[in-house]
């Protein structure tokens, strides 16, 4: 403990090269690499997107076999959610909550060094189980049982990645906590935080009460597989749909998990290019807290056909539906925030009005899905493919970029190229729309999901998705390119990158320096 | 060819995207009006939230353009600084609740009547396996295992040299189909024998989980006959794309001449048929 204090009083880090990455305990470096590690994950579960694409361009079998298939379904969700999309939210909280608090770094520095090295291990395992005899889980992120229970070899191994990344996600969840309730600076107080700082400190509760959850319900699998116990096994009392249970109990609050932060960052963007005011802050920031709370009791819409009682679809359609007011005056906030303000259209912005946009389309989506009698046709179908990706990728994705681009001269001192931002944002906008959109037809069509292969009147929308899909893969190689431009070189940045940006870290130097606010700012009155 | 196909997709897809609903009982680009009341009022609920969503779209996207034409900063350089409004906030709340309220009990409405499976006149079990299903029809002791028909089978797998056009109903057909009376309401029992599987019939507006060791009901009333295809639609291992679902609806007098047909070809009731029809 002494130790760190006393390195803490030192402008650079305390080790060179690897050493300095491995050992440590800066809020900004662990931010650097947790943003990295998604990146990376971001692309080899992109490059699984591709290959399912490949082979969903025409029906029949062109490259792999359906065993194969059904892996790269479930590899390519585990690693979007748990490698890319979760890790960028805790890697860019890292870096900016301190920041934006006025506190020298997160509260518990070991913790938050620990919580990211656990991953890169988790993933290591569960990308491993491709390598085994019979190869990597099949099934589907959601695990269903008693089809987990056919697994061979990858199953203890996937059992166990989910238990380091579960143990990662609570301990950075924790760390997110102590940090925002206890270093703020003074002045600072909660109603005046940040929407960012304010929207992960609700995701770190919801982490910290829903990752346990996911880690007890594999663990009942994990006896049921080798220990004899049978709690998903109807042959000994038990029930599958015990499992449907406790894995969508975890399952919602987890999609929010991976929205929330993402509501914070549009809510930091949108007011600085709009040079307005952020409209309704307070009403933002209840309508985040009613969402969080809405999480957890609306699980059992994921499965309206699984043959639950009248009553309980009635209440999780009426509980689900309620889901759109709250999320409705977000967005209408936001379109407020805009109206009669001085917009300037910089890339981060270009990603927040497409992210309003397309996230709103995944949310009227989301609101068809709700009513229990049209999810018995949209169920399980393309629509419901359409659906996530239209909030996950256009809403949580897109937000990170936005969020990439704007505290991207924050992080390295220079300014990105604002021509090939604007070429990643069109080219990316556009190929997702074609990739995304047709997948709603699909599903209403008739099309089932996770299926290697189809029916030919399902192939002109098929062959239009997978082309905006290959296009929308190779756009994210002007993403990295313009990273790894950035960091490297450009246009020196200024200390208050955005005209129109409010808060803390703009009154740090760019690139931000290793340690900041050693002394707390003052926060205005 | 391929081309054209392409073309004609896209030129679809900016139609509906332009919110024009294509006209007609089945499309590749919406749900099916289907042949039976329950999925006739899952097409109304479709088609009426669909436009609310239309509406709102109108609204809020009209909003942000408007926003992005006029309020940008060559246009509208000083920004206004307005930034609560407690009145358009209420607004905003009740009337997105309302808009729900107008949803939620039509809806309510139809599913009540979707899973009230009393007074069935009919009952038909339906058993998912990896990766078939079987209909067993307990009046009269039949049982059919119903498997993806040779002709796919033939073309499906990987460097098959074999093209899905070269057969009608690629995927989609069956061994042997499940046959159902029209006009009656058919109550239908669905579980599964080893993994979790999904019983899907756009056309019937059904879809129900089959689940090892439970027993699940829903209930059809096909109006029309004809014939209606679907497929499992829970990820269920390796042939999981390949267990489709072929229902044939006959007239009440033509159903009963096959359950008696049925009887005589297969005397020892109960058992599988051993011999293989061709696709329906």
């Amino acid at each position: 403990m002494s130790q760190s204090i006393a390195l803490s009083h030192d402008a650079h880090p305390a080790s060179r090269g690897l050493m300095r990455w491995i050992k440590t305990t800066n809020h900004k470096d662990i931010g650097t690499l947790y943003l990295l590690f998604s990146l990376i994950m971001f692309f080899i579960g992109g490059a699984m997107a591709m290959v399912i694409r490949a082979e969903l361009y025409e029906p029949g079998l062109q490259f792999v076999n359906p065993g194969f298939y059904n892996q790269l379904v479930t590899m390519h969700g585990l690693i979007m959610i748990f490698g890319a999309v979760m890790p960028a939210f805790v890697g860019l909280a890292n870096w900016m909550i301190p920041l934006m608090i006025g506190a020298p770094d997160m509260a518990l520095p070991r913790l938050n060094n620990w919580s990211f090295w656990i991953l890169p291990f988790a993933f290591t395992l569960l990308l491993l189980t491709l390598f085994l005899p019979g190869g990597g889980p099949e099934g589907g992120w959601t695990l269903y049982v008693p089809y987990s229970m056919e697994l061979g070899y990858s199953f203890p191994f996937l059992i166990f990645a989910i238990h380091l990344m579960g143990i990662s996600s609570v301990l950075g969840g924790i760390n997110i906590i102590v940090t925002i309730l206890n270093m703020r600076a003074p002045g600072m107080t909660l109603m005046k935080m940040p929407l960012f700082v304010w929207a992960w400190l609700i995701t770190a509760y919801l982490l910290v009460a829903v990752m346990p959850v996911l880690a007890g319900g594999v663990t009942m699998q994990l006896f049921d597989h080798f220990f004899g116990t049978h709690f998903f096994s109807v042959a000994g009392g038990g029930s599958p749909l015990l499992w449907e249970n406790v894995f969508w109990f975890f399952g919602h609050p987890e999609v929010y998990i991976m929205i929330l932060p993402a509501f914070g960052i549009i809510s930091e963007i949108v007011p600085t290019f709009s040079h307005k005011p952020l409209f309704g802050r307070t009403t933002m920031i209840y309508a985040l807290a009613s969402i969080a709370f809405l999480s957890f009791i609306v699980w059992g819409h994921h499965m309206f056909t699984s043959g639950m009682p009248v009553s309980a679809d009635l209440f999780f359609m009426f509980s689900t539906m309620l889901i759109a007011v709250p999320t409705g005056v977000k967005i209408f906030n936001w379109v407020a925030t805009m109206w009669k303000g001085a917009l300037t259209f910089e890339t981060p912005m270009l990603f927040a009005i497409a992210f309003i946009v397309l996230f709103t389309i995944g949310g009227f989506s989301g609101v068809m899905l709700s009513l229990v009698p049209a999810d018995f046709q949209y169920h399980n179908s393309y629509f419901v493919v359409a659906h996530i990706h239209y909030v996950l990728v256009t809403g949580a994705v897109f937000a990170i970029m936005a969020a990439v681009y704007f505290w991207l001269p924050k992080w390295t001192g220079h300014m990105y190229s604002e021509f090939w931002g604007k070429v990643h944002f069109w080219v990316s906008v556009i190929s997702v729309n074609v990739l995304y959109f047709p997948m709603h037809f699909l599903g209403l069509a008739g099309m089932p999901r996770r299926v290697p292969d189809y029916a030919v009147q399902f192939t002109n929308l098929n062959m239009v998705s997978s082309i905006g899909g290959f296009v929308f893969g190779a756009a994210q190689l002007i993403f990295v390119a313009i990273i790894f431009a950035t960091i490297y070189g450009g246009k020196k940045a200024e200390a208050h990158v955005w005209e129109g940006a409010h808060g803390l870290e703009w009154t740090v130097p760019s690139p931000a320096p290793y340690h900041t606010f050693t002394t707390p700012p003052e926060v205005a009155g | 060819m391929k081309y054209r196909r392409l073309l004609a997709a896209a030129g679809a897809t900016l139609l509906l995207a332009m919110g024009i609903p294509p006209l007609g009982a089945r499309t590749l680009y919406n749900l099916p009006y289907g042949v039976t009341p329950i999925s006739h009022a899952i097409y109304g609920l479709n088609m009426m939230a669909f436009w609310i969503m239309c509406g709102i779209a109108a609204i809020v996207f009209g909003a942000i353009t408007w926003s992005i034409i006029f309020h940008r900063r060559s246009r509208h350089p000083k920004p206004a600084d307005f930034h609560e409004n407690t009145a358009l906030e209420v607004v905003w709340t009740i009337i997105p609740f309302i808009i729900l309220i107008v949803m939620a009990i039509p809806a309510a409405r139809v599913l009540i009547r979707a899973e009230n499976v009393h007074h069935s006149e009919m009952t038909v079990e339906v058993t998912g396996y990896q990766w078939l299903w079987r209909y067993t029809y307990p009046r009269w002791n039949i049982n059919i295992y119903s498997r993806l028909a040779d002709s796919s089978l033939r073309i499906a797998p990987l460097n098959s040299g074999l093209s899905p056009y070269s057969t009608p109903h690629y995927l989609h057909a069956v061994t042997h189909p499940l046959v159902l009376p029209v006009g009656e309401k058919i109550r239908l029992l669905i579980t599964s024998k080893d993994v979790i599987h999904s019983w899907w019939v756009p056309d019937l507006g059904v879809q129900m989980d089959a689940n090892p060791g439970l027993v699940n009901s829903i209930w059809v009333k096909i109006l029309k006959p004809g014939i209606y295809r679907g497929q499992c639609n829970q990820i269920c291992g390796w042939g999981h794309a390949y267990m489709p679902i072929v229902v044939v609806a006959k007239p009440k007098a033509q159903f009963l001449a096959w359950v008696k047909q049925w009887r005589q070809r297969h005397p020892l009731a109960g058992a599988a048929s051993p011999v293989s029809n061709p696709d329906p």
